[in-house]
């Protein structure tokens, strides 16, 4: 196994650089660090929350354009009836009690030579380092007639500050028995890698109770996914032919939609209509990073893996579902651990300092059905310019056949649980509940 | 040790600390309960660093809940690092921590215990 570890040296540097920090007298306002977080989400409000904790003497702003977040984890138990969309929307006090600077507007521009980020209202924030914890944006048309427009009628549910999870949850309450849900999903890297198959999970949940003659059709331009295996097996035992899944080689590939038809279209020319049609589409970074220049030609920001310094702009870090980050996933929980290795590298760089050796963490817990959860784990760390993953380690949940019907039902109910404590535990720290 | 502040915060660390600034130093060896050494503040970021993926789950002071067990001061250092160690194997009816401790080095679990275990 890799074991990578700290060097003596590098222990000595992040060691005086924070030693310095404590011991510097505070002459100025100006003399304290100035480190400015863009985007309020698992990244950028872990961000700021590890900053105000671990920097006492850091000058904290957040810019976050919302007052209220409504995560992505969870908004699948929201179709499920598990929760409500007002259990998973969060505010910003808490962390402001705390001491960071919470602004909300709309960032207009960042001036990476002028390190200064301009707002919607008309002021100008100045910054010794920017964090952007941007998120994405979808990639309207890659999907042909899938536009804006078409959201409305075709629900995404994937970004909830353009589209609140409800308006999906509406139109399947008010799904006919017997109807078909169809979900399209796009090919790889896109944000929450588990997160259409665990909807899968939670949409057949609903529809077993309330509407069982129902289906779940979920047409995939990929031939594999996250927790594959757990899911299928999951899936047969809950749900049975309530769901089906196609992959990209069995014509899963959906090339175009149309809203006024309620229908899609595959590769091979396949049409299929539905009473709700869930589009996933195909994403990249969001625009303010782009507009900054921090994209490159994929629409993702390429970072540097001890960092998460943009490998185009120096200055500023690019952190969580925007970033270029393989093999780690596209995830709340690794987006918050980027956003403390980026406050730690952000700081020691604004000192002279060498950034300390990260470690990048990840469990996504996902909900199958009731007291069935199931996840995969994965811990990563810089080598050289790349992100690896720690060989033997990590991995999914164990398959069914691996374990007796006694322990499968503890591990499955356990994860379930697990699930919950996770969400409590990360929303509670990152929004300075806890 | 000195005089220990409250448990689980960050400044309760970096009196702990001290475990871990004899490591890296190569005073001790790994589990070293008594660590007397200085800890420095730099020893508080690292193990803010290296335990932040434990918060995500058991919670910012490490008290857990709903099913997640707590680790805040529920076992002594030589005892978190041994029951760490010993789900690598499979033992102890590992969920999720036998994935999870795999990824990690023999001294980032001694960072860990300084953060969440009893220093006895």
């Amino acid at each position: 196994m890799a074991h990578p570890r700290i060097t003596r040296r590098g222990a000595l540097a992040a060691g005086a650089a924070f030693a310095a920090t404590l011991a510097a007298p505070r002459v100025s306002a100006q003399a304290r660090a100035r480190l400015v977080i863009v985007g309020g989400g698992f990244g950028g409000a872990s961000s700021a929350r590890f900053a105000r904790d671990a920097f006492p003497d850091a000058e904290v702003t957040l810019i976050e354009r919302s007052r209220r977040f409504t995560t992505c984890p969870y908004g699948n138990l929201v179709l499920a009836g598990m929760r409500s969309i007002e259990q998973i929307t969060f505010g910003y006090e808490a962390l402001a009690r705390r001491g960071v600077r919470v602004v909300h507007d709309e960032v207009t521009a960042v001036d990476a030579a002028g390190r200064t980020v301009r707002l919607g209202g008309g002021a100008s924030v100045p910054y010794d380092r920017l964090i952007m914890s941007p998120g994405i944006d979808l990639r309207w048309g890659a999907v042909e007639g899938y536009t804006a427009e078409a959201s409305a009628r075709m629900p995404h549910g994937w970004v909830p500050s353009l589209q609140p999870i409800t308006v999906l949850e509406r139109q399947l309450r008010e799904m006919p028995d017997g109807g078909v849900f169809i979900m399209t999903i796009p090919a790889n890297p896109f944000r929450c890698p588990p997160g259409p198959y665990e909807r899968i999970s939670m949409v057949a949940h609903y529809l077993k109770q309330a509407k069982p003659r129902s289906k779940v059709l979920a047409l995939d331009a990929k031939d594999g996914f996250s927790k594959q295996p757990l899911f299928m097996d999951g899936w047969r035992e809950l749900y049975g032919p309530m769901v089906e899944w196609v992959g990209a080689s069995n014509d899963g590939r959906v090339m175009s939609v149309d809203p006024a038809a309620l229908s899609v279209t595959t590769e091979f020319g396949q049409t299929h209509r539905g009473a709700v049609v869930n589009v996933i589409p195909p994403q990249m970074a969001a625009k303010v990073a782009r507009d900054a220049g921090l994209a490159d030609q994929s629409g993702w920001c390429p970072v540097k893996a001890g960092t998460f310094e943009s490998a185009l702009v120096p200055g500023i870090h690019v952190i969580g579902d925007a970033s270029i980050a393989a093999p780690m996933p596209k995830s709340g929980f690794v987006a918050s651990t980027h956003g403390r290795q980026a406050v730690a590298a952000a700081m020691a760089l604004i000192r002279g300092q060498a950034p300390p050796d990260p470690v990048y963490f990840n469990t996504c817990y996902s909900h199958v059905g009731t007291n069935y959860g199931i996840s995969i784990v994965g811990i990563f760390r810089a080598e050289g310019d790349r992100f690896v993953e720690v060989p033997n380690s990590g991995g999914i949940s164990p398959r069914n056949e691996t374990m007796t019907p006694e322990r499968r039902a503890e591990q499955r109910r356990l994860e379930a649980l697990y699930a919950d404590g996770w969400y409590e535990s990360i929303t509670r720290e990152m929004f300075g509940l806890a | 040790m000195r005089a220990r502040t409250k448990p689980g915060t960050l400044r309760g660390c970096v009196t702990a600390g001290g475990v871990v600034a004899a490591m890296l130093f190569g005073v001790a060896g790994e589990a070293a309960s008594q660590g007397t050494a200085q800890a420095t503040s730099g020893d508080a970021l690292r193990v803010a660093l290296v335990t932040g993926g434990c918060t995500g789950c058991h919670g910012a002071t490490g008290e857990g809940g709903h099913g997640i067990p707590s680790i805040a001061h529920t076992k002594s250092q030589a005892e978190f690092i041994a029951v760490m160690k010993a789900f690598r194997d499979n033992q102890g009816s590992p969920t999720v921590m036998n994935r999870i401790s795999r990824g990690y080095t023999d001294e980032e679990l001694v960072v860990m215990a300084v953060r969440f275990a009893r220093p006895n």
